[in-house]
C-alpha cells in the first residue's frame, strides 16, 4: 500500500472498506415544479399540515422526437467494437475499451451502499444512441440540426455564442454524443482545449492516452469498468501552463432516448499554475422505466494548479409513487498531482431516483488542498448515498468537507465519507461538517463517516448535526405570514448557504430556485 | 375588531374551551388570566390557527371575516400576531432575513411592492432601538442559542416590525427578569394606539403593572368566569385563584 503514481489504484479503491447491506423498501418518486398560489392556499385545510402534498411536475420531463440511431440492447465485445467504430477511434482506444470490458465481466455489482433497487439487467440496456446525422457533421454552430438546437433551447441552453452567456462556454451532450461546443475558437486561441471526448481522442491522442484512466483506473470499480468499456461522449478540457481560463466551462448532459444508458466520460487536465472553473448540468425525460447513468470524471491538477468543479444534478427522480427515474452511479475523482494544487468539488444533487456518488480528491502533492461542498436533496422515494473521499498522501495537505443532506417525503439520504491519512502525510489536516435536515417524519438521514489516520501529526475534526423542520417551525413561520412552501425554501436556503456560496453566481441562483422547486410538496 | 362567540374546542376528545365569549374593540387591551390548565394558551393558539385543536362549536369574527376559516398565514397577513410562549429556533436563518421574508409576504398579500434592502434596514434599526436590541443580535440565526429573555424580546421586536392590528401575547412575561420585563412592556406600550388591540395572556399580575389593561378576564375550566377592569387583576394578585375554585365548586 505504498503510494506512488503507478500504484494509486492499489491504494485508492473506489469500494468502501466496509460493506453494507440495506433492506430499505425500494421505490422511487416525484419531484416538483412551481405550483400556483391557489394550490398553496389549499394546503391547510385537512388533517395536520405534514400530511399534505402539493402536486407538482418535473419541468424537464419532455421527450424530443429526434431521429436517432440506437444500438440493439445488450453488451458484448461486438457492441464495444461497434461503439469504437462509430466514433472512428484509433486501435489503442479500442484495445483500452476491450480490456475494460473483459475486466468488467469478472466484477460483481456492488451492494454495500445504503440504497435498494431491483437487479439491473445489463443486457436490457442499449449502450449507444445518437441523433442521426442529416448530412455531414456540422462544421460550425450555425449548421446544427434545428431540432437539436430546439431541444437545448427548451432546456434554457442556447447553442449560440450570445452576449448574454458570453461568460460560459457550453458543450452539449445528447444521449451518447456531443452535439455542439460553443466558444471553441476563442478558447483555442488561449491554448485552452475544450471539446467533446470523441473529438479529443481523434485530435489530441497523446494527451488523452497520457491522462485517461490515470485517476480512475479501468479496474477501479464495477461502474467505472463498465464506463471505460462503453463510454460514449463527454467533455475534455485542457488548460495549459500558466493560463487562467477566461470563462466558465460547462457541459450540459441530456438523456433523451428510451432504454438507453448514458455513460459519459469527462477528463480535465490543469497544467502548472493554471486555473479553471467547470460546471456540469443534467436533465432527462420522464419515463416509467429506470435509466442508468454511469459517468466517470477525472481531474488532474499539476503544480500550483486549481480546478473548481460544480455540478447541479437534476436528473428525473421518478414520479410520486417511485416509478421511473435515473440511476445515477458515478465515479468522480481528482488528483492533486502537483505541489500547492487545489481541487474543489461543489455539488447540488436534487434529481435521480438513486444517487451513488463520491467525488474524491487524492492529495498527492505537498501542500495540496481538496474540498467537497455538497447539498443532497431527496424527496418522495428518492435515495441518495453520497459523500466524498479525501486521501492525504503529501505533506501539509488539507481537506475540507461540508455536506448538507436534506430528506423529505419517504426518501432516504446517506452521507458516506472517508478521510484517509497516509503515513507519509505529515501535518495533514481535515475538517468535516456533516449536517442532516429532515422535513416531516417519514424520511431518513444516515451518516457513515470513516476516518483512517496513519500519521500521528494529523489533525482531523468532524462535526455533525441533525435538525428537523417540524410542524412547530412551520406554524411559527405561517403565523408570521410566511406560507409553508416559502418557509421551507427560506429554511433550506439558510441551511445550505455555506455550500451555495461556493457556486458561480449564475449557478447559485439557479440552484437556489431548483432547491425550492425540488422540495415543493415535500411536506408529506 | 374581534368577536368570539360561544367558542368550544377540544384536543384529542378532551374539551378545553367550553363556551368563550369575548369582544375586543380597536385600541383596547384585554388581559386574560387564570390558573394553569384553564385554557388560556389554547385560546391564543386557536386564534392564531394552530391545527392541534378541534373547534366543536361557536365562531370567531375578525374584522367581519370568519377567522376560523382562514389559514394561519392568512390570519397573520390580515393582522393577527401571536407572541409565542415557546418561540422556535431556526438555524441558518437570521432574524433579519426571517423578518424581511415575513414582512414582504404580508406586503405581497396586500398587493404592495416588497421593501428594498435599504428601507427594510431603516425600519429594522428604528424598531430594534425600541426593544434595546443590538444590531449583531439581528444577524444571528433566529432564536438559536438565545436566552429565554432574548427570545421574548425578539418576539416583541417581530411584533413591532409587522405592526399587527391584533397582538396576542402568550405568557410573554414567563421567564423574564424585571429589567427584561420592563423593556418588553415599554415596547408594547410604544406600539399601543387607537387602531390596534392586544390580548395579554398571563398567569401573574406583575406584567399588568407595566402594560395596563382596559379589561381583565378570568378564565377557569374553559370559561370566562369573571370580567372587570384593571382592579380585578390586583384583587387576584392579593387573594390568588383559590376563591374562584371554591366559588365554582359551590355552584356545582
Amino acid at each position: 500500500m505504498t503510494p506512488n503514481t503507478n500504484t494509486l489504484s492499489d491504494t485508492i479503491h473506489s469500494e468502501y472498506p466496509h460493506t453494507f447491506v440495506s433492506d430499505i423498501e425500494q421505490e422511487i418518486a416525484p419531484f416538483a415544479t412551481k405550483t400556483s398560489t391557489q394550490e398553496e392556499n389549499l394546503v391547510h385545510s385537512e388533517n395536520s399540515i405534514l400530511d399534505e402534498i402539493v402536486q407538482s411536475e418535473y419541468k424537464y420531463g419532455f421527450v424530443s422526437d429526434i431521429e436517432q440511431e440506437i444500438a440493439p440492447k445488450g453488451l458484448s465485445e461486438d457492441v464495444v467494437r461497434m461503439i469504437s467504430a462509430k466514433k472512428e477511434e484509433p486501435a489503442w482506444m479500442l484495445e483500452w475499451r476491450l480490456s475494460a470490458y473483459r475486466h468488467w465481466l469478472t466484477m460483481k455489482e456492488p451492494t454495500w451502499s445504503n440504497v435498494h433497487y431491483p437487479q439491473i439487467d445489463f443486457n436490457d440496456i442499449s449502450y449507444y444512441a445518437a441523433p442521426k446525422p442529416k448530412k455531414d457533421a456540422p462544421k460550425s454552430l450555425d449548421e446544427i440540426d434545428p431540432e437539436l438546437r430546439e431541444v437545448f433551447n427548451k432546456l434554457g441552453i442556447p447553442l449560440v455564442e450570445q452576449e448574454r452567456i458570453s461568460g460560459i462556454a457550453v458543450d452539449a451532450v445528447l444521449d451518447s454524443v456531443s452535439v455542439a461546443t460553443t466558444f471553441k475558437k476563442k478558447l483555442y486561441d488561449m491554448g485552452v482545449i475544450f471539446c467533446s471526448m470523441s473529438e479529443a481522442i481523434r485530435e489530441y491522442p497523446e494527451l488523452v492516452q497520457k491522462y485517461l484512466g490515470s485517476v480512475v483506473p479501468v479496474s477501479d470499480n464495477f461502474y467505472s469498468a463498465l464506463n471505460s468499456a462503453v463510454f460514449s461522449d463527454g467533455s475534455f478540457c485542457f488548460i495549459p501552463k500558466g493560463v487562467r481560463c477566461p470563462m466558465e466551462l460547462s457541459t450540459y448532459f441530456r438523456i433523451n432516448a428510451k432504454d438507453t444508458g448514458q455513460f459519459e466520460r469527462t477528463l480535465i487536465v490543469a497544467e502548472e499554475s493554471s486555473y479553471v472553473s467547470y460546471l456540469e448540468g443534467c436533465t432527462a425525460p420522464m419515463r416509467d422505466e429506470n435509466q442508468l447513468h454511469a459517468a466517470v470524471v477525472e481531474i488532474v491538477a499539476l503544480d500550483n494548479a486549481e480546478v473548481k468543479y460544480s455540478t447541479v444534478q437534476n436528473w428525473y427522480p421518478g414520479d410520486k409513487e417511485g416509478k421511473g427515474g435515473i440511476y445515477n452511479f458515478v465515479t468522480k475523482r481528482g488528483l492533486c498531482a502537483g505541489v500547492n494544487s487545489k481541487i474543489s468539488w461543489t455539488q447540488v444533487e436534487t434529481g435521480s431516483a438513486i444517487t451513488w456518488k463520491y467525488p474524491s480528491v487524492i492529495l498527492k502533492g505537498d501542500n495540496s488542498i481538496g474540498e467537497f461542498y455538497s447539498v443532497a436533496v431527496t424527496n418522495n422515494f428518492q435515495q441518495a448515498d453520497t459523500g466524498t473521499k479525501m486521501y492525504h498522501i503529501g505533506k501539509n495537505t488539507k481537506s475540507r468537507i461540508v455536506s448538507k443532506g436534506i430528506s423529505a417525503g419517504k426518501s432516504q439520504n446517506s452521507y458516506r465519507g472517508l478521510v484517509k491519512i497516509n503515513k507519509s502525510a505529515d501535518n495533514a489536516r481535515n475538517f468535516s461538517q456533516c449536517d442532516s435536515l429532515l422535513i416531516g417524519d417519514r424520511c431518513g438521514a444516515h451518516t457513515f463517516p470513516y476516518i483512517e489516520a496513519g500519521n500521528k501529526n494529523a489533525t482531523i475534526e468532524h462535526e455533525a448535526t441533525t435538525s428537523k423542520i417540524g410542524e412547530d417551525i412551520l406554524f411559527y413561520c405561517n403565523q408570521r405570514g410566511i406560507p409553508t412552501e416559502e418557509a421551507i425554501a427560506l429554511i433550506v436556503n439558510g441551511y445550505c448557504k455555506e455550500v451555495m456560496n461556493q457556486l458561480p453566481m449564475e449557478f447559485a441562483v439557479e440552484a437556489q430556485r431548483l432547491l425550492a422547486v425540488s422540495l415543493e410538496g415535500s411536506v408529506g | 375588531m374581534l368577536n368570539i362567540n360561544n367558542l368550544h374546542a377540544s384536543i384529542e376528545d378532551k374539551q378545553i374551551l367550553k363556551g368563550i365569549n369575548l369582544q375586543v374593540n380597536p385600541g383596547e387591551v384585554h388581559a386574560i388570566m387564570g390558573p394553569n390548565g384553564s385554557g388560556k394558551s389554547t385560546l391564543a393558539s386557536i386564534l392564531a390557527g394552530r391545527e392541534d385543536y378541534t373547534v366543536t362549536d361557536g365562531n370567531v369574527l375578525f374584522k367581519g371575516n370568519e377567522l376560523l376559516e382562514m389559514s394561519p398565514e392568512e390570519r397573520a397577513q390580515s393582522g393577527i400576531f401571536l407572541a409565542f410562549q415557546y418561540p422556535v429556533e431556526i438555524p441558518g436563518v437570521s432574524t433579519a432575513n426571517f423578518l424581511k421574508t415575513a414582512l414582504n409576504e404580508v406586503r405581497k398579500s396586500r398587493g404592495e411592492e416588497p421593501l428594498d434592502a435599504m428601507d427594510f434596514l431603516k425600519i429594522m434599526k428604528q424598531k430594534a432601538a425600541l426593544l434595546e436590541l443590538d444590531h449583531s443580535f439581528l444577524q444571528r440565526s433566529l432564536n438559536e442559542g438565545f436566552s429565554g429573555g432574548e427570545k421574548k424580546r425578539n418576539e416583541i421586536f417581530q411584533m413591532a416590525m409587522l405592526e399587527p392590528t391584533l397582538a396576542i401575547l402568550d405568557e410573554t412575561d414567563s421567564g423574564l427578569d424585571i429589567d427584561a420585563l420592563k423593556i418588553v412592556a415599554n415596547g408594547v406600550n410604544a406600539l399601543r394606539n387607537d387602531h390596534n388591540s392586544f390580548i395579554v395572556v398571563t398567569h401573574y399580575q406583575r406584567l399588568l403593572n407595566y402594560i395596563v389593561p382596559d379589561f381583565v378576564h378570568v378564565l377557569y375550566k374553559g370559561k370566562i368566569v369573571r370580567s372587570g377592569g384593571k382592579e380585578l387583576a390586583m384583587e387576584l394578585e392579593e387573594i390568588g385563584y383559590d376563591w374562584i375554585k371554591e366559588e365554582m365548586a359551590e355552584n356545582i
